[in-house]
Parts: C-alpha cells; sequence; structure tokens
C-alpha cells in the first residue's frame, strides 16, 4: 500500500498536479484536517470560482442580443461542442467507410488483372503483335484493322492497371471536422516553434558566451521582439509565396508562412533567457572549468549547456505559449485550415449556431494552451537540478 | 626531503603585487611585494584577517586572477594561467549538480589521463573517491550529499588530478567543526599519502598549525605583506592527538594569534584615525577615505561572488550587464 502511496505522489509530482495530492494523503489517513483544508483551498475554491463565473457569463449572454442572435450562454456552447462532437465521430465514420469500400474495390480489379493476364493471353498478344508487324511491312490494307485489335487488348491491361491505381489513390475528400483542425493547428505550431528553437538557441548561447555577438544582437532583437505577428504574417506570406507554389509543394505556402510567423513571434522568450542563463553560470563552475582546462566542446556541454537548462527550458516553455496565441491570430489571416480559420469562417457565417461554436474554440484554445505548458512544466522539472530530486530516487 | 636545488624552491613567488581599482579607478594595491618559496612536498598554510589578501594571493597562483606585478614560478615555469597542474579546493565544493560524484571526479581526470584506457581512468577515480572515504556513495549526485560529503568529492577531484601543487582556499571554511576534524584527518592522509605540495588559506589558527609544515602570517591589508613565518616541528605522518600533544604546540598558537591581535589593532587603529582626521576635515582625510574604500574592494573580490540573478522577463541589456564569463 506504501508503495502505491510514494508511487502516486511521485507521479503528482513529476506531472506538477499538486492540487491532487492532499486527496492521495486523505485517501491515506495523512492529517486528515491539514489535507481537508489544502483541498478547499486547492480545489474546492477554484472551482467555486469558476461555477460563479458560469453563472455571471449565464446572466449577462442572455442580456446582449447581437444580429446573429443572443450571446450563447453555457449550456447553448456546451451542446454545440457535443454536436461537434459527434459530427467529428460521424465524419470519421464515413471516412473509414470510405477506405473500406475503396479495398474492396482495389481487390475487385486486381482480381480482374489476374484473370486477364494469363499466359495464353500473353501468347496471343504477341502473336497478334507479330502478325501487325508482318502485315504493316507487307503494307497489307488489313494492317489496319489487326493494329486496332492489337491495341484494344493491349489497353484492356493498361486501364485496369490505370483504374487500380485510381483506386488506390482516391483520398477521402469529406471537410475537415473540428478535431482535423486542431491536430493542423498544433502541427502549425509545433513546426514554428521547431523552427524558432532552431534560431534561438544557438544565437542564445552564442549571445551567453560572448559579449561582442551580444553587443552585436541587442540593438537587432530590441528592435524586432516588440513587432506583432500581424505584421509578419504578410511579409512571410510573400517571401513564402515568391519560392512555394501551392499547387506543387507538399507543403501549403499559408502553413508554411504561418509557423514562420510563429516562429518569429515566438523565439524572443527563447533566445533572452538562454543568453541569461548561459550568462549567469555560477562563477564557481567557470572556474571549474579553467582550472580543469576544459576544451570548448567539453565547455559546452558539460558546464554551460546543463547549467543553463532550466532557464532554456522557461524560455522554451513561454515561447511555446507565445506561439500558440500568435497562431490563432496568424491562421485567422493567413486563410491557413486549422483553428484560426475555423473561427473566421464561423464569423463569415454569421449564424447564431456557429456564434457559438467561436465559443467552443475559445475555450478550445485555453484548454490546448494549458495542456502544452503543462507539457513544458513537467519539461523543466525534468532537466531542474536544483529540485530534480524526485525524480533521481 | 629534496635531492635537487631547484626542488628547493619548487613554487617561487616573486615580488607578488595585485591591484584593484578603489572606487575613483585609481589602482591600489591589496597585496604588494609578497615573495615566497616553497620545497617539493612541503605544506604551506596562509592565515591573516579576512579581506587580507590571503585568497587573492592563491587565486593568483592558481591563475584564476590576473597578477598585476612581480611573477610566480612553479616546477621552473612561470604561470601564465590557470591549469590542472595547480588543482584547487575551493571554499565551497563547487561540484557541478548535474553530475554525480564519480562524473565530477572522472570530468577532471579524462582531461589530465587523455591517454589512459577507459579502464585506468575508472579505476583513478575509484582510488581517490576510497582514499576520501566516498566508495560507496561515488555514484550520488551532490544534492543526496552532505557538506561535508561534497567537499570530500572536491577534494578528491584536486587530488586525483596529481597536481603540482594543490592549492586550497579555505576548504573547511564551511563545515561544521565535527565534520571539519573529519575532513582534516582525511586530508592529512592524503598529503602523507602523496607527499603532495599544497598551499592552504585558512583562518583557523589550529587548522594552519595541524596540516603545515610552515605557516605564514599575512599583514592586514591593503598593501598586505607576509609577517611571519613559522616552522612547525610536528613529524609527518600526522595525527591530531600527536600535534595536540606536541610541547610547542600551544606556544606557537599562541605566537599566530598573538599577531593576529596585533594587526588586528593596527587595522583598528588605522580605521579610527581615519575617521577622526575625516572628522577633523584635514587634508589628508581624502587620502585615507581611499584606503578605506580599498579594503572593502578587496574584500569583495576576494570573498563575494556576484550573485546570477534569474528573472524571466529581462532585457538584454540587463543580461549583458550581468554577465560574468568573462574570462
Amino acid at each position: 500500500m506504501k508503495e502505491i502511496k510514494y508511487f502516486l505522489l511521485k507521479l503528482i509530482d513529476v506531472t506538477a498536479l499538486n492540487f491532487l495530492e492532499p486527496v492521495v494523503r486523505l485517501c491515506y489517513g495523512e492529517e486528515p484536517k491539514v489535507q481537508l483544508e489544502k483541498i478547499g483551498l486547492y480545489i474546492l475554491v477554484p472551482m467555486v470560482a469558476f461555477v460563479a463565473f458560469l453563472g455571471l457569463w449565464w446572466g449577462v449572454a442572455d442580456n446582449i442580443m447581437t444580429k446573429s442572435g443572443k450571446v450563447p450562454t453555457p449550456p447553448v456552447v456546451w451542446h454545440e461542442a457535443s454536436s461537434m462532437w459527434s459530427q467529428h465521430l460521424a465524419a470519421r465514420e464515413q471516412r473509414a467507410d470510405f477506405y473500406k469500400k475503396q479495398e474492396v474495390r482495389v481487390a475487385e480489379l486486381e482480381q480482374k488483372l489476374a484473370q486477364l493476364e494469363t499466359p495464353q493471353f500473353e501468347q496471343r498478344l504477341e502473336k497478334t503483335k507479330a502478325d501487325l508487324e508482318k502485315l504493316e511491312a507487307e503494307n497489307s490494307p488489313r494492317a489496319k484493322s489487326k493494329r486496332a485489335v492489337y491495341e484494344s487488348m493491349a489497353s484492356q491491361v493498361s486501364n485496369l492497371e490505370a483504374q487500380i491505381e485510381n483506386a488506390k489513390t482516391a483520398q477521402y475528400a469529406g471537410a475537415p471536422t473540428y478535431i482535423d483542425q486542431i491536430i493542423l493547428s498544433l502541427k502549425t505550431v509545433f513546426f514554428g516553434f521547431a523552427i524558432a528553437t532552431a534560431i534561438a538557441l544557438p544565437i542564445g548561447i552564442l549571445c551567453g558566451i560572448s559579449r561582442v555577438f551580444m553587443a552585436a544582437m541587442t540593438p537587432l532583437i530590441s528592435l524586432f521582439k516588440p513587432v506583432s505577428p500581424i505584421v509578419w504574417l504578410p511579409i512571410c506570406g510573400i517571401i513564402v509565396g515568391a519560392y512555394i507554389n501551392a499547387d506543387n509543394s507538399s507543403l501549403p505556402p499559408a502553413f508554411i508562412s504561418s509557423a514562420i510567423t510563429v516562429a518569429l513571434c515566438s523565439l524572443w522568450p527563447t533566445l533572452v533567457n538562454t543568453a541569461l542563463g548561459v550568462a549567469s553560470i555560477d562563477k564557481d563552475h567557470i572556474n571549474v572549468a579553467r582550472v580543469l582546462r576544459l576544451g570548448f566542446w567539453s565547455r559546452m556541454f558539460k558546464i554551460i549547456i546543463p547549467s543553463s537548462l532550466p532557464l532554456i527550458f522557461t524560455g522554451l516553455r513561454i515561447s511555446l505559449g507565445v506561439g500558440w496565441m500568435v497562431l490563432i491570430a496568424a491562421e485567422l489571416l493567413a486563410t491557413n485550415p486549422g483553428l484560426g480559420k475555423f473561427v473566421w469562417d464561423a464569423f463569415q457565417n454569421g449564424s447564431s449556431q456557429t456564434f457559438a461554436q467561436m465559443f467552443v474554440a475559445v475555450f478550445t484554445v485555453g484548454i490546448i494552451g494549458l495542456l502544452l505548458d503543462r507539457i513544458m512544466v513537467i519539461f523543466q522539472r525534468a532537466v531542474s537540478f536544483d529540485n530534480a530530486q524526485a525524480m533521481a530516487i | 626531503m629534496s635531492q635537487h636545488p631547484q626542488d628547493e624552491r619548487f613554487v617561487e613567488l616573486v615580488h607578488l603585487v595585485k591591484a584593484y581599482p578603489n572606487p575613483h579607478g585609481d589602482p591600489i594595491n591589496v597585496v604588494e611585494d609578497v615573495n615566497l618559496k616553497i620545497r617539493k612536498g612541503e605544506v604551506i598554510s596562509i592565515i591573516g584577517h579576512s579581506g587580507c589578501g590571503k585568497s587573492t594571493v592563491l587565486t593568483m597562483v592558481a591563475g584564476l586572477n590576473p597578477i598585476t606585478s612581480g611573477g610566480i614560478v612553479v616546477d621552473n615555469r612561470e604561470i601564465t594561467g590557470p591549469g590542472p597542474d595547480r588543482a584547487v579546493v575551493f571554499q565551497s565544493p563547487c561540484l557541478l549538480p548535474w553530475m554525480t560524484a564519480y562524473q565530477n571526479v572522472m570530468l577532471g581526470v579524462q582531461n589530465v589521463y587523455p591517454h589512459a584506457t577507459k579502464q585506468e581512468r575508472k579505476e583513478i577515480v575509484e582510488y581517490y573517491l576510497h582514499l576520501v572515504g566516498l566508495g560507496e556513495s561515488m555514484h550520488k549526485y551532490p544534492r543526496e550529499l552532505s557538506n561535508g560529503m561534497q567537499q570530500r568529492v572536491g577534494i578528491a577531484r584536486a587530488v586525483a588530478l596529481q597536481p603540482k601543487v594543490l592549492l586550497l582556499d579555505e576548504p573547511f571554511g564551511m563545515l561544521d567543526s565535527l565534520t571539519r576534524m573529519e575532513l582534516q584527518q582525511i586530508l592529512l592522509g592524503l598529503l602523507d599519502k602523496t607527499q603532495a605540495t599544497a598551499m592552504m588559506v585558512t583562518h583557523d589558527v589550529d587548522e594552519a598549525l595541524l596540516v603545515a609544515d610552515r605557516v605564514v602570517m599575512m599583514t592586514t591589508g591593503p598593501r598586505a605583506n607576509i609577517g611571519e613565518i613559522v616552522e612547525t616541528p610536528f613529524a609527518r605522518p600526522r595525527d591530531r592527538d600527536a600535534v595536540l600533544e606536541h610541547p610547542d604546540f600551544y606556544p606557537l598558537r599562541g605566537r599566530l594569534i598573538q599577531f593576529l591581535e596585533d594587526e588586528g589593532h593596527r587595522r583598528d587603529a588605522a580605521a579610527a584615525k581615519a575617521r577622526s582626521e575625516r572628522d577633523g576635515q584635514t587634508v589628508s582625510a581624502v587620502e585615507e577615505e581611499q584606503v578605506v574604500g580599498v579594503e572593502e574592494v578587496a574584500e569583495a573580490s576576494a570573498e563575494a561572488a556576484p550573485m546570477p540573478t534569474t528573472p524571466l522577463g529581462e532585457t538584454l541589456d540587463q543580461v549583458h550587464s550581468e554577465q560574468h564569463v568573462s574570462s
């Protein structure tokens, strides 16, 4: 029993879900009074506040009339969310159906092809071809009709092959569901975040270790850091459009320009925090490196990077948060399929149903942002050597 | 102990000067004209009031602190920067928290024995960790070790480099007295075993006598200098009880304490004089004030490392001003 308790407590610590800790401790009868107090503080109070918020929303929403109808109340939004979910499930079913049918069709065609391609058929084809060549060489009038026979025989095979190919590559063409759009948005944000990290980490480290580089970068960083995503987006769109064609690229240009916009806006926190982390390494650790005469790479990977990892991850966490926020705006403007475009389409539609869908989008963005942040917190804890005690034991 | 004449001056400090700028930017000599010869295998301890520049001398020998003028020769070679031939045991253990005790020691061993095989290196690291009594916990992280155990790792890391001179900068200053006694005993054992040449800065009179062959007493700064040097008559290998029972121990201890007290009075008198002159608004008040200022600068430079701050939304200008990687 004790092992399970320790395991649960460790799990809570690792996942940074500290509000669950008093619940586990209470279950094991540990100082019930203290735990109840904590449960009240960390679970009950937030829940009461949330319920109060819902009540306020309901009260206010009922009294606001717009041209898309009343502002949706919590139950309306909830209803819309569940109907969006069931739409998603239905679409998934349809898609599964489509691919199942496709499989059946491919199997049928392949069977036909196999029946056709017998040795006898090959022989006849060869013979017809030989006859044809002979007649053509003789310049006989029968050559024309022979050629028609030969071509129809040969086209039987190629027709079937083309049909199989078509059936295999056909894609389900239903509209993307809400969940598909969330997934697209996540792909875009991670792509942009990866670009941002790839740029910000090396530059941040260089800024931290070299005063000259820092002096060179400071004006650029100060200048571009405050620039809003709304400005970057059209610029990125034009530049990306010059190099990437919408028709022949595996990644659509709207996706790439959204991702680059996300990168341009979210690289600053990582850059600044990395520079700070590297620049504020414990002087004693630098002295150790000097006494041991560690080489550049050894200094980099054994001292500089490990010691600045906690701050680097703090920066990454802020960056991902910024990136997610920027993404919605970027998608909305670039009409890159995703949550932002979903909101835009809902706005264009203007019905009371799509009004409720926009509220669903607000909560979706919030919940996903929260989850991303939690994930980063977990990473941050894992690399922080000061309070990683629980991980090591 | 020494066969060759150069062994008599294995480590030599010649006219060593260290100047720090005072608040007005003028250089003031914190340490002035320090001359010292150390034999091969000899253990020297340096005592003095805090802020007197004893740590400054040690960090200059380590190469971590640039020399203003004069020079330091170790084994016939003038030193130009830090290196593993002058391993340092710092006051705080300075272990890298993301590495185990074993990895911390291995970091140096890897660099100093580049041609050794993996197995040989492993044996070296394990040997020294066993010597300091950490055979059982060599794969623990620093945070899992007590302060005393961390400092043992620090000592093992330094000794494993087989340095020409072992430099100890108040190595037990942060430990409680019981742990300190334990570690002193371990250090004595190591010094006997390795026949190392060593230099230890301390402000503990008993520790200075217990560990050293010669105790160097420094005058109070600024312009700190070597005041007196006493030889200790205690035989090696040493142990605490034998030293404490030695008839010369208490007289020597008295002499050291007398010296420190005299220096303390001298400093207080100088400070009082400066104050009274300043109050009297004499012409020389400015000069005296400078001297007091320098003392503070020296102390700050010697003791206090700037604390790294970790706020999130700082601008790069602030990062820049807080940068201390200016090696």
